[in-house]
């Protein structure tokens, strides 16, 4: 059984918490064990980034030692969280001044930091090929032909990864191979990491709700009937302002917006409660039963 | 006579000098193209779009750039910094110019974005968690009365759905993650 060290971010505690309990279920399904890190603490979002760049860096240095000290590479699901801790990882394992400074820091709460540890999104563990194969293998035709539009947002891809290709950041397709793995049809659509306007909804929200808006109708030109994300804020600005566009657009969108381990979930044969379905303020569950209405198994 | 040594930093130099940890090229290479204006989803929201900015910043036209709102627009999406032919990542130029702006305490009191970082960061070093829905109450009026009916019903809307905890949570150790922060920088300068 493959073992992380798993880090849910503050989001998956509170507004995203159907999709932590989706990402357990997905990961059992697996064989997948996370193992959630002991008092982890908040990534910083952009805000830390905005203060102060060793702020960020000295509470992203605290959860790499945690994760070290459980001995386990980190899995992340947030594309805000799994951004902060990689790229201050790739930091500290390059600048050796800058790794002491924080270990001197890291002294208060007992922690050391050796630069042993690697950050994974839970996206990258589902797709890697044994899970990949795993999902192929034990999909049931639940979600079978589901028109989803695959909604990649930003942080997951960029700043770019080393060693990737510039078509692998403007054209990545593997949250395609996973969904169709699972059985659904990926829907292309040009806006598929384009930004949903993050902390922008807050800080100002005529701005995010023209990002929110060219999403959602990008997607609905591609005849999505439902949108997949991987990350809390992509989710919530998508759904919980949906309304909030409509009303400033004139516009009309109730598209549904889930967690993509939701719907690998329903694919592995996990009951729609226990993914969390239902929670969601745009029901999904007209386009989830027509589907189930429609497939033989049910 | 002036040496290198003791001579004023020019603003680009200024700016830059923020990027310490960040990898990317001087801002002097840029050759005004404007690829990441185009690939920036917030641009028609700007004063300035990033090619203006770094124009700007080059110029040395301090004022003028530290007015913009440009930096306090950027959604931290990357799109610039992926396709910049140079190798310059205006997001984290972007990044820089929030930091210079809260230290010289140069930002527009009616922007809302410098306001809800401190609130950000000011909980996190309380709790050691980020708590949404603490933040958005405090902006509520930005919307105007239909943005406050709309956000109202979402709160309630996602209160019904168990989606929005009454209490925050808090990290065990906090008062060790106080005192690692404390080696590293002044917790009185960001609290």
């Amino acid at each position: 059984m493959t073992r992380y060290a798993y880090y849910p971010g503050c989001s998956l505690e509170t507004m995203a918490a159907t999709y932590h309990v989706s990402s357990m279920e997905v990961a059992h399904k697996l064989g997948i064990e996370l193992e959630e890190m002991e008092d982890w603490n908040c990534c910083g979002a952009t805000a830390y980034s905005h203060v102060d760049e060793l702020l960020a860096t000295v509470l992203c240095a605290r959860n790499l030692a945690i994760a070290e000290k459980q001995g386990l590479d980190i899995v992340a699901p947030c594309n805000a969280c799994f951004k902060n801790l990689r790229t201050i990882n790739a930091a500290l394992q390059q600048d050796p001044d800058l790794a002491e400074h924080m270990n001197f820091a890291l002294e208060a709460d007992e922690l050391h930091y050796g630069g042993r540890v690697k950050v994974n999104h839970i996206m990258d563990v589902f797709v890697a090929d044994s899970a990949l194969e795993t999902i192929r293998r034990k999909a049931n035709d639940r979600i079978k032909g589901l028109r989803v539009a695959p909604y990649y947002g930003c942080q997951i891809v960029r700043p770019r990864r080393p060693g990737l290709a510039l078509s692998e950041i403007d054209d990545p397709q593997y949250f395609e191979d996973l969904l169709s793995a699972a059985g659904a049809e990926p829907v292309p659509y040009p806006y598929k990491l384009r930004c949903c306007g993050a902390a922008l909804m807050v800080t100002n929200r005529r701005a995010a709700a023209q990002m929110v808006h060219d999403l959602l109708q990008s997607a609905v030109d591609a005849g999505a009937e439902i949108i997949a994300t991987a990350c809390p804020l992509c989710q919530t600005n998508l759904e919980c302002y949906q309304a909030d566009v409509n009303r400033l657009r004139g516009t009309d969108f109730a598209m549904p917006i889930v967690y993509f381990t939701q719907l690998l979930g329903l694919a592995l044969g996990v009951g729609v409660k226990r993914l969390g379905l239902g929670k969601e303020l745009i029901s999904a569950k007209s386009v989830l039963s027509r589907r189930a209405v429609a497939s033989p198994s049910g | 006579m002036v040496t290198t040594t003791d001579r004023k930093l020019s603003f680009r130099e200024e700016v830059e000098n923020l990027l310490h940890a960040e990898e990317g090229a001087s801002l002097v290479r840029c050759i005004q193209c404007a690829t990441c204006s185009a690939v920036c989803p917030a641009v028609e929201f700007m004063d300035h779009t990033p090619r203006q900015l770094i124009g700007l910043i080059n110029a040395g036209m301090k004022d003028e750039v530290m007015s913009s709102n440009t930096f306090w627009t950027c959604a931290s999406c990357y799109a610039c910094t992926e396709k910049c032919p140079e190798g310059i990542r205006p997001a984290d130029v972007m990044y820089a110019l929030t930091r210079y702006s809260l230290w010289n305490d140069t930002f527009n009191r009616d922007w809302v974005a410098p306001d809800f970082t401190r609130r950000f960061t000011r909980t996190i070093l309380r709790t050691g968690k980020s708590y949404e829905p603490g933040y958005a109450p405090a902006f509520i009026f930005e919307g105007g009365f239909g943005g406050i009916v709309s956000e109202m019903q979402m709160a309630l809307k996602l209160l019904a759905k168990g989606r929005i905890p009454l209490i925050p949570a808090r990290i065990k150790r906090i008062h060790n993650l106080r005192a690692m922060v404390a080696r590293v920088l002044p917790l009185d300068g960001i609290e």
